[in-house]
């Protein structure tokens, strides 16, 4: 261990000890970097805090944080981070979900997890059942979608500003004055799952004809046609591939189709 | 005239309301956005039952930027400037956490004067941000000159960050293995003058508030906080401390050097606003003591790591060596790859615990980064710790949990 990051007490045996506590509910442990993560059944995730908290000393919840995996079936998995003041200790409890299976609400063992909850929800759009405040918190007032999904543009679908006209605040499709651009840096020789020019005589589809530039405001995939993606469900899961990076690439040449 | 009396001592009133009479309703009142003691842009939606407060509504969110989103489709090193523009009122503390983390997921080490650079830059943005909020509790409630005092040595702090890196607020100054670049000596040297002459001002402003009887009056059991109801909340730093726990992540969990400072953690008795002031007061002593250690103890070499598939060489190196020139290309282009898995990384910041979840997939870019900010906890309470206050309370308890909307919103 060089780096000089958080010591926390040692990990030997908690990861064997808790698993137990755990029991059937456990699904997997990973111990990595000095951390251990328990991936545990979405069902019984409430009592397994519980008893986290009352039998073990974890005696707060410091942070559930989402993370989104298009690829899965169970896209969202939710994580709960939890520390012990005295045995000085963290642990990360996670389970999985998709947009539609609510994940049991931890608020009646930790009053934080109100706001953490209600933050998951409005990036992520994971339900919680038993929260009995599931608002948005962070985003606008009115706000459509879940901005933290992948399948989310980072530029939005929407742009607001003052118009003088109509006197107030008026909300419009995004417009670009350039082109979003993101780089691939995936190297053709370490995996790249795409087919470079001139190689697609080996098998395999063509590369995309087009260059990354955009000529008409259209092609920038937002525009007014970007709302109807924005009004679908995103169930996007066929379109999302293995790979983050060579994803960037196809669905900007999805938008490309689009414009045309 | 007896019934008039009795009108008068509202006993008529009581027995039989008469027809002019009305039944008293709560009152919902908007404080913020744009209110000088709601610290930014927060919005609570009160109910008033005359001047009592019955519920409080927190609405945050009006500063969120999603900078989670954008740190996605940035560089590990484009993502560090966000951590500055997070918690503005100490943004070195912010970095701190991230480039941490980083190097946890590289097991990178660090250069021993890298470390006591970092935690010399630490506490002076620990002193930089309890300047701000002691200097904006104390106006809050009512003291103008102890905040006109507080903000010149914040002035100073904030020209020896000047000096550092170049910029006052937005450093940008650690970096994955280490910080950007070497401090001058005099920079060294200026601090430690600087760290014998502020305290007299420094006790001089605390002086005027810390006995004051109308400081006592607005501070002393507003918001009393017990120790259990304090872990449930998930509070941190401070005003976990001035509920009398004594926890700090510098003494429990050190990272960087801070296992080799000796310092104290102060804890409150009460767990009241006046607690958490005091807490404040006393960490601005203990980190003028840890900064005196840091220059003391600082040893001579590099202050970043020297593996230069991590950290691009420095320009004139650049002029010299080809492979310093590929280096310097790749890495401020492409940048490094950081071996997937995931981390929790943890500070204590001025403000308590502020926390970065990064999770790794092995690319040139995070795949998530939960950044766990200190005062999401902090004003969730808010409803349990204003109820059955004075409308006038809510300031001084928004004053005591110091929340400030850049990492709230995020």
């Amino acid at each position: 261990m060089a780096h000089s990051a958080p010591s926390i007490s040692s990990n030997s045996g908690v990861a064997d000890k808790l698993g137990k506590v755990i029991g059937a509910a456990l699904i997997g442990t990973v111990e990595a970097y000095g951390e251990i993560s328990f991936t545990v059944e979405r069902a019984k995730l409430a009592a397994v805090l519980e008893k986290l908290r009352d039998k073990h000393e974890y005696q707060q919840l410091v942070e559930i944080a989402g993370v989104d995996y298009p690829d899965r079936a169970e896209r969202f998995e939710v994580c709960y981070h939890l520390l012990s003041l005295t045995k000085n200790h963290r642990i990360r409890v996670k389970v999985s979900t998709d947009e539609d299976t609510p994940v049991p609400s931890v608020t009646h063992i930790w009053e934080v997890a109100g706001w953490l909850e209600r933050e998951v929800f409005d990036m992520y759009g994971v339900l919680f059942d038993g929260n009995t405040d599931l608002r948005r918190i962070l985003t606008d007032y009115g706000f459509q979608g879940h901005p933290f999904r992948k399948d989310f543009p980072l530029t939005g679908y929407v742009e607001m500003r003052y118009s003088e006209e109509a006197k107030r605040v008026v909300y419009e499709p995004v417009k670009l004055a350039q082109d979003f651009r993101s780089f691939d840096f995936m190297s053709p020789w370490e995996g790249a799952d795409y087919i470079l020019p001139g190689d697609e005589k080996v098998g395999g589809e063509a590369p995309p004809a087009t260059p990354k530039t955009t000529e008409k405001k259209n092609d920038t995939g937002a525009g007014a046609k970007a709302d109807k993606k924005a009004a679908r469900p995103s169930k996007r899961k066929t379109a999302a591939t293995k790979k983050p990076a060579p994803k960037r690439t196809k669905s900007g040449t999805q938008k490309k189709g689009e414009g045309k | 005239m007896s019934d008039y009396l009795d009108e008068m001592d509202h006993l008529a009133d009581d027995a039989d309301p008469t027809v002019g009479d009305l039944e008293i309703q709560n009152f919902t009142i908007n404080f913020g956005p744009q209110h000088p003691a709601a610290h930014g842009v927060l919005r609570m939606v009160m109910e008033l039952d005359g001047e009592i407060v019955e519920r409080v509504d927190p609405h945050i969110g009006l500063l969120h930027r999603g900078t989670e989103k954008l740190i996605e489709h940035k560089t590990y090193l484009q993502a560090l400037p966000y951590f500055d523009r997070l918690d503005y009122c100490s943004p070195l503390a912010m970095e701190h956490s991230y480039v941490l983390a980083i190097e946890k997921l590289l097991d990178l080490e660090v250069p021993l004067r890298g470390q006591y650079l970092r935690v010399l830059f630490a506490e002076l943005t620990r002193i930089c941000n309890h300047m701000l909020n002691i200097g904006a509790h104390v106006m809050d409630v009512g003291a103008m000159t102890p905040n006109i005092w507080v903000f010149e040595i914040r002035e100073q702090c904030l020209e020896f960050f000047e000096r550092a890196s170049g910029a006052r607020m937005h450093s940008a100054w650690f970096r994955p293995g280490g910080v950007h670049q070497d401090v001058p000596l005099k920079l060294l040297t200026d601090i430690a003058d600087w760290l014998d002459e502020f305290p007299t001002l420094f006790n001089d402003a605390m002086s005027l508030v810390v006995g004051n009887r109308i400081f006592k009056q607005r501070n002393v059991d507003i918001a009393t906080v017990s120790k259990d109801d304090a872990v449930r909340w998930g509070f941190s730093g401070p005003v976990l401390r001035g509920s009398g726990v004594a926890w700090d992540l510098r003494k429990s969990q050190p990272y960087d050097v801070y296992d080799r400072m000796d310092f104290e953690v102060p804890v409150g008795t009460r767990g009241d606003c006046y607690d958490r002031f005091m807490v404040r007061v006393e960490e601005v002593r203990q980190s003028a003591r840890i900064m005196r250690q840091c220059l003391n103890e600082m040893p001579d070499g590099p202050v970043s790591s020297t593996d230069r598939k991590i950290v691009p060489p420095k320009r004139a190196e650049m002029k010299q060596s080809m492979e310093a020139l590929i280096h310097h290309f790749k890495l401020y282009t492409e940048g490094f790859h950081v071996p997937a898995g995931e981390v929790y990384v943890a500070t204590e910041s001025p403000k308590g615990e502020f926390g970065v979840y990064l999770v790794s997939d092995g690319t040139n870019k995070p795949y998530r980064c939960k950044i766990r900010p200190t005062a999401f906890s902090h004003l969730q309470a808010m409803d349990f710790m204003t109820k059955g206050h004075m409308l006038p309370d809510a300031t001084a308890i928004l004053g005591a949990i110091d929340v400030v909307f850049g990492e709230c919103d995020r």
